[in-house]
């Protein structure tokens, strides 16, 4: 029910984010969505690509930080409010959510969310009917 | 193994009177071939005769590192230049080098000390062993390579740069030791890993490592990551070179070799002589050596020595690791700190690579202390993969440090491989108070 996301520790200087996305261009990994959340000094940069494990392989290679964390990517409805009702389903059943962010894939808004509280969050997608997404609908 | 149990194992009396007999001879043979010493001594109303026993080393006057650079280059030296074979230079950093000449009874007397060092770490005539300490002005290289020789291994003389090649050569010819120093270690197991070179590929055993202060936690992993065990080997060029004192398999101290090489423990700022056991600087006497001799020379080491019986058998005194230098001591808002105690914590979190930069500044008045580290990529996860949990990390790290130092000081996380590895004696303090 999950897919894999790569996060990259990388610094906040110049040259930096262009090391790691060379890298991936040059293993022709094709990156679906990204997003940083960023520090002064530092940056966490989180992937959603093709191939999360022979990026993250290839990236380690070259001695870059990185990990790969697993993470819910829901689809939302295409109406005003979609992200409100994914989010609220979360917060009524008490689920903590450590991040999220949203992107749009072949027309349909999808949203990644990141929590510790995995158990509970397969349950709720689960009962609630949620349409979610598999790390086959990401293969390029 | 013992190389001259009859020197290593001496009774401490028979130790003490030949101490005493070469002390005197030394300073009268200075007194006629150093005018250096004979003003000084003159200037102190000592004559030669006033030195009967080693207690009267005492009365000497101490030696400096200015002294030598003041006298540069041949001042201090004692023999003429026709007995001279050899010339080594001490790293310049500011101000002159310091010169320092060999006659073939040192270089002999030198190879002889190497070779009791390198018995006690186990290296015999069936071992391959690289020496990769620089070959040339630097004492390292040829002071190892002699010893080797003399133990009769079989010598590598590697030196340091294209640690690649080097790397290759320990699996590729079954290398059993190496000399070099504790971060040249852990670089050269970074670039084992980078090539793909497995532990059971290679086949070192004995480690030698000096030129640098290093500590327990080091050891641990240069001893995990290279698969040897690990020996101090101390020394430093205006005595001596490599050699100087050694580790036995005790691992419990550095047996010094105080036939040639006489130690004292001195209070940096008071000069009185420091009892066994109490921390403060090393001071050496050569006791035999002709090309240049120094009489009291201050280290600017510190440590404390270890008298008592060793189980290895030796009976020369030993002395404990480095605790750092009387001139890397940093003063950080009144406290004293040492960059041995900050890489004691780095070494304690297994989410770091084993290297750190000290960055000292001084704003509105006050010392700040930054301390940079490297995440190591094995050990970045997915726990780790918000901000929130990466300042979590920073401030576990602080409070170590703040812990060992008494001071707080602000951590900087940085990428792994960004900051810069040293292949010779390291540098990790850049201290921005002095350039205001």
């Amino acid at each position: 029910m999950r897919i894999k996301q790569l996060s990259i520790f990388i610094e906040n200087q110049s040259g930096t984010l262009i090391k790691v996305l060379e890298l991936m261009k040059r293993s022709n990994i094709q990156m679906i969505a990204c997003t940083i959340a960023d520090t002064a000094e530092y940056g966490i940069f989180r992937i959603i690509c093709s191939e999360p494990d022979r990026a993250c392989a290839a990236l380690k290679e070259a001695g870059v930080a990185v990990a790969i964390s697993e993470v819910f990517a829901i689809e939302m409805t295409d109406r005003p409010g979609g992200a409100a009702d994914a989010v609220k389903a979360f917060s009524d059943a008490g689920i903590g959510i450590t991040y999220m962010y949203a992107f749009l894939l072949d027309g349909k808004g999808i949203m990644i969310i990141r929590t510790d509280e995995t158990e509970k969050a397969r349950e709720l997608i689960k009962s609630q009917g949620l349409p979610y997404l598999c790390e086959k609908d990401f293969v390029r | 193994m013992i190389w001259n149990p009859t020197k290593e194992c001496m009774s401490r009396e028979q130790m003490r009177e030949l101490q005493g007999k070469r002390l005197h001879k030394i300073v009268e043979y200075v007194y006629h071939n150093v005018p250096f010493y004979r003003n000084r001594l003159q200037e102190m109303d000592l004559s030669p005769s006033d030195i009967r026993s080693i207690d009267d080393i005492v009365k000497l006057p101490f030696t400096t590192k200015k002294d030598l650079r003041d006298n540069y280059p041949f001042g201090l030296q004692a023999a003429p230049q026709s007995e001279i074979i050899r010339i080594h230079a001490s790293s310049g950093t500011t101000g002159n080098p310091t010169i320092v000449g060999y006659t073939r009874k040192d270089i002999s007397i030198w190879s002889e000390c190497m070779a009791r060092s390198l018995t006690a770490y186990g290296v015999g005539r069936n071992d391959t062993f690289s020496v990769s300490y620089g070959y040339g002005l630097f004492t390292g290289g040829l002071g190892a390579h002699n010893g080797v020789e003399t133990v009769g291994a079989s010598v590598v003389p590697a030196s340091t740069g294209n640690t690649e090649k080097h790397a290759r050569l320990i699996r590729d010819l079954g290398i059993t030791g190496i000399a070099c120093t504790p971060s040249y270690a852990l670089y050269l197991a970074e670039t084992m890993d980078k090539l793909g070179i497995t532990k059971d590929q290679i086949r070192l055993r004995v480690g030698a490592f000096g030129a640098e202060p290093w500590t327990e936690n080091m050891r641990k992993e240069i001893q995990d990551r290279l698969c040897l065990k690990g020996f101090n080997l101390y020394g430093l060029s205006e005595i001596m070179g490599p050699s100087v004192s050694y580790e036995c398999d005790e691992q419990n101290g550095s047996h010094i070799n105080e036939d040639h090489f006489f130690p004292e423990i001195i209070d940096p700022v008071t000069l009185e002589p420091l009892p066994d056991g109490q921390t403060g600087e090393l001071v050496f006497t050569t006791l035999t050596k002709e090309g240049m001799p120094v009489l009291r020379y201050r280290t600017r080491d510190l440590c404390s020595l270890l008298p008592g019986e060793c189980p290895c058998g030796r009976t020369n005194v030993r002395m404990s690791a480095i605790a750092g230098r009387t001139d890397d001591m940093l003063i950080i808002r009144g406290i004293n700190v040492f960059p041995s105690q900050v890489e004691s914590v780095v070494l304690t979190m297994k989410e770091f690579a084993p290297v750190y930069m000290l960055i000292v500044d001084r704003i509105n008045n006050l010392d700040t202390l930054m301390v940079q580290v490297e995440l190591r990529p094995d050990f970045f996860n997915a726990t780790l993969d918000t901000p929130a949990a990466i300042e979590e990390l920073e401030k576990r790290f602080a409070d170590k440090l703040r812990s060992v130092l008494s001071i707080n000081a602000k951590v900087q996380i940085k990428a792994p491989g960004s900051i810069e590895r040293s292949q010779g004696k390291s540098a990790h303090v850049i201290d921005n108070r002095k350039l205001k």
